[in-house]
């Protein structure tokens, strides 16, 4: 039986309270501060006893569901296991004040080094900045350091950046909130750059081109080589959208491909968790040329005298792109995670790109595969044109796995592939569960043809059933 | 070598066979070949969990975590009530994605909601946003927002001289971007934004920031910097310290137009610096400029009330290159950390826990102004901190204080360039009476 669960201000008990503070143990003054400053109520928030509380937010994550509860090969997020010695290391680091002096948090700025170096490696760059929160607020980042980079050539008519039409929307967005205009390129028939269309777009206004490899749709741009000599014979830098890089690590490097600036998220392809939209980190890499335009402040070893030291005087530097130092709680669960796998990233990637294949190569028969060949980490499928006709589209078939206990592919992206399925499952994923997910697939399959209306009944088994999203956005309702 | 992959070597061949391939290296075979890692990656092996952690306790014993801390400066030292990291652990939010899928994240979406109206309540703002990644962030994003809601033409804004440096520096990056003139507006000598200046520099100015309490924890007149902002037809934005709320007035009290500032009192440990949160909220006319996510409430196909995201026509994954902003995520985790600490204080707590604020700060700065050689700076109404003046270096003072143990006031010379004699000193509900005591005499030691 379906019913809405309450929410917490609908629990509040007057004279109820989950808190406990120690009296008042300085002499209590009076009149610190003028009435005109002072609010004239108390703030209106619930009463609420510790127990109740605690019942509230745990049955809430009840109606939720995580990695841990079952599969989630959610395309171009990365959602692998993520191990619990990482969760638990941040404690040390709890009481750590950002303004602590420079001679009390060495461990901590040894930490940071630690990954920046490993970072590094992996992907074949020089340096790293972790101030990044996101993805996103990576890409914002390097593209300031594009930015920057061809302000201080005084190159200042380069304003554009090339963005195929299989990227992630946050490219473009990204793109536009560093001041650059976007041109979008068609990606060609076999879904990788189209070489012409990039060679008509690069010139003069050229800034970069901003390239997720593998792609969105999960296939490695065979043409890099080239897509990156036409960038760089025409004064641009060359972004690499670490969204993909799972698939890669220890194989080959965005460095060694062409690469000048990237992003990676250390909540995707090393393993800190999502956390239901975050907090995650972005650290991004740069190769040497483009150090100095880091933004501040960088972690560096400190040649004069041993240890590690941030580094605030970047006369180039983009400036501060947040608070502090970045994510540094996630940092410390990535380094968890790196201290954990060393050079077994390349087992991790080999496996990532073996289990979407073993996939791929299973649904064949029944989902339509536009791009059907060796797959990297993850490959797009959709409804055939048989389930079509029956009305069954990719949002019913995302319902349907919701029943089975699976949590969805991504939908309805990449763009350029109508009603794509995008599947991603990691390489912490048994065959057995590939197994019973490929059956599920399959089941929900021979249900779209057989009996259509059981699939759009979808999901039964939730605690809701589909919400009416339009009715949402029409008339808005965004607080109790 | 440890990689969390748990099919055996067999089954990995197995599989391959499978997919119609002899090796792993044939998986990669569009990669080119001279591009590819020859040597391996120059990294060590893997360790067990036992080594990890020694790794770790390594590590942590280079930090010093055990000072008394009487510094603050946007991260603060509050206690955190133990249902919040009990809660925190529950995996089935920790180790969510983003609530794409409606039906199976309710739990997720409705924390969101919860935690809008949280927001919306503490600052007395009609709309909130699910969070954004920090405090500086917010300010950035709300830069933005006034020169949207000035419909790009006014490439002019004012930010408080009383806001954090950090976020100064954030806002300009941000702003270099869009072509955003920054104009700083001075403090005057009581401590807080000369609200004639406001005037003078208002025109063509999209709006302005104002922290309160400012960055050298002065109460500012927002009322006063509210109308003379509003006067230019200009758009106020308050940024404010979450805990403080309990005490002072809400943005809402004094007319402001979009509230934002750090959730981290709210909750968070110090953690060298994040993740915090970044809030932010704003008057119903702003909705559809307000960046990132936000959850509405809907009915399900039964008609059960039912949550989503919801105006997502501002975002990028639909809008791309003419989204309100990139923004993506969200601080999640740190948003359900708000709102349970919150649920958890209630409205008495919060009250008593920014009061108690405001008495030890003044107990604090009592004791150290009996000493000759430390002044109070400025004469502002002051919360939780406050900035101290003295005759003698501030490092040194800094350097005694930590060899008996404590984490005293910052240096403000660090982060202000010229700034030779002040140190900013915060206390919190965590500084008992006996630990100010043994500060105060241990200060009078280090400035003898």
């Amino acid at each position: 039986m379906r019913e809405a669960y309450k929410l917490i201000f609908e629990r509040s008990i007057q004279g109820h309270k989950g808190y406990d503070l120690p009296a008042l143990d300085v002499p209590q003054m009076d009149k610190l501060i003028p009435d005109e400053y002072l609010a004239d109520a108390d703030l209106e928030l619930p009463e609420i006893a510790e127990i109740d509380l605690v019942r509230h937010y745990t049955n809430l994550s009840r109606r939720n569901f995580g990695v841990d509860n079952g599969f989630y090969p959610l395309g171009s997020c990365t959602m692998k296991y993520n191990p619990k010695i990482n969760e638990e290391m941040p404690a040390l680091f709890n009481n750590l004040h950002p303004y602590a002096d420079a001679d009390t948090v060495n461990g901590a700025l040894e930490l940071m080094l630690n990954v920046d170096k490993m970072l590094s490696e992996i992907t074949g760059m020089a340096k790293c900045t972790l101030s990044p929160a996101a993805g996103a607020h990576g890409e914002l980042t390097g593209l300031m350091i594009i930015r920057k980079y061809h302000e201080t050539r005084e190159d200042y008519d380069r304003k554009t950046i090339i963005v195929p039409d299989a990227a992630h929307g946050t490219n473009p967005a990204s793109a536009s909130m560093a001041g650059f205009k976007i041109k979008e390129i068609k990606s060609a028939p076999d879904g990788g750059v189209d070489l012409d269309a990039l060679r008509a777009a690069v010139g003069p206004d050229t800034a970069g081109l901003m390239l997720t490899n593998p792609s969105t749709l999960g296939l490695f741009e065979r043409n890099i080589k080239e897509v990156a000599q036409i960038v760089h014979d025409a004064g641009g830098l060359l972004y690499y959208d670490g969204a993909n890089l799972n698939a890669v690590m220890g194989v080959v490097r965005p460095g060694d491909m062409g690469f000048d600036v990237l992003h990676m998220n250390l909540h995707k392809t090393f393993s800190t968790p999502h956390g239901g939209g975050g907090p995650g980190s972005g650290p991004v890499a740069v190769k040497a040329e483009l150090i100095p335009y880091l933004p501040t402040p960088v972690v560096f070893e400190n040649e004069c005298c041993g240890g590690v030291k941030l580094d605030y005087d970047r006369p180039l530097s983009i400036g501060r792109v947040k608070n502090f130092y970045g994510n540094f709680g996630v940092i410390v669960k990535a380094y968890a995670y790196l201290l954990s796998l060393g050079r077994g990233v390349r087992e991790a990637s080999q496996n990532a790109v073996l289990n979407a294949n073993y996939i791929r190569v299973k649904l064949k028969d029944v989902y339509d595969i536009p791009y059907d060949r060796i797959c990297m980490h993850e490959f797009v499928c959709a409804p055939t044109k048989e389930m079509i006709e029956k009305g069954v589209v990719t949002n019913d078939i995302a319902k349907a796995l919701i029943d089975r206990g699976y949590h969805p592919p991504t939908v309805h992206f990449p763009l350029i592939v109508h009603e794509a399925i995008m599947i991603e499952p990691t390489e912490t994923e048994s065959r057995e569960t590939l197994d019973e997910f490929i059956q599920a697939m399959r089941d929900i399959a021979k249900d779209a043809i057989e009996n259509p209306d059981k699939v759009h009944a979808a999901p039964v088994t939730t605690p809701v059933g589909r919400p009416d999203d339009v009715g949402a956005a029409k008339n808005p309702i965004v607080k109790f | 070598m440890k990689s969390y992959v748990p099919n055996t070597i067999s089954e990995r061949e197995e599989m391959l066979k499978v997919v119609g391939v002899n090796t792993m290296d044939d998986l990669f075979s569009d990669v080119p070949e001279d591009m590819r890692l020859k040597a391996g990656l120059a990294l060590h092996d893997g360790m067990s969990e036992i080594e990890v952690r020694r790794e770790f306790l390594r590590l942590a014993k280079m930090n010093n975590t055990d000072l008394h801390i009487f510094r603050g400066a946007g991260s603060y030292n509050h206690y955190i009530p133990s249902c919040i990291p009990q809660l925190l652990s529950r995996s089935e939010f920790y180790t969510a994605y983003t609530p794409y899928q409606a039906e199976m994240s309710q739990g997720m979406l409705q924390s969101i909601f919860e935690y809008q109206t949280f927001i919306c309540r503490l600052t007395g703002m009609d709309v909130s946003n699910a969070s954004v990644y920090d405090g500086a962030t917010a300010a950035a994003e709300a830069v933005s927002m006034m020169f949207q809601i000035g419909r790009k033409k006014k490439k002019k804004v004012l930010l408080s001289g009383g806001l954090h440096h950090e976020i100064i520096e954030a806002v300009k990056t941000y702003a270099h971007c869009l072509d955003i003139e920054v104009v700083i507006v001075p403090l005057n000598e009581k401590g807080t934004t000369d609200v004639e200046k406001i005037s003078e520099l208002a025109d063509g100015a999209s709006g302005i920031i104002v922290q309160n309490p400012n960055f050298y924890g002065c109460i500012e007149d927002m009322q006063a910097a509210s109308d003379a902002i509003h006067a230019q037809g200009g758009i106020f934005t308050a940024y404010v310290n979450p805990m403080s709320l309990g005490a002072l007035k809400r943005p809402c009290d004094y007319n402001a137009d979009i509230a934002i500032g750090d959730a981290q009192p709210l909750g968070m440990p110090m953690s060298f610096g994040g993740p915090y949160a970044g809030f932010m909220a704003c008057k119903k006319d702003y909705t559809r400029m307000i960046p990132g996510r936000i959850t509405g409430e809907t009915r399900d196909s039964e008609g059960n009330r039912a949550y989503v995201l919801t105006l997502q026509a501002r975002e990028q994954h639909i809008k791309r290159q003419l989204a309100s902003s990139n923004i993506c995520s969200n601080q999640m985790l740190c948003a359900i950390t708000a709102s349970i600490y919150l649920a958890c204080m209630g409205p008495v707590g919060m009250r008593e826990v920014a009061m108690q604020n405001i008495q030890k700060a003044h107990y604090l700065a009592d004791g150290l102004t009996q000493n000759k050689h430390a002044k109070l700076r400025y004469n502002a109404p002051f919360y939780n901190e406050f900035v101290i003046d003295t005759d003698k270096n501030p490092e040194v003072i800094n350097a005694v204080l930590k060899s008996k143990g404590f984490m005293g006031g910052l240096p403000l010379g660090r982060v202000i360039p010229g700034d030779k004699t002040g140190m900013l000193w915060c206390a919190t509900e965590m500084n008992s009476r006996e630990e100010i005591d043994a500060l105060i005499c241990a200060f009078e030691e280090a400035v003898k």
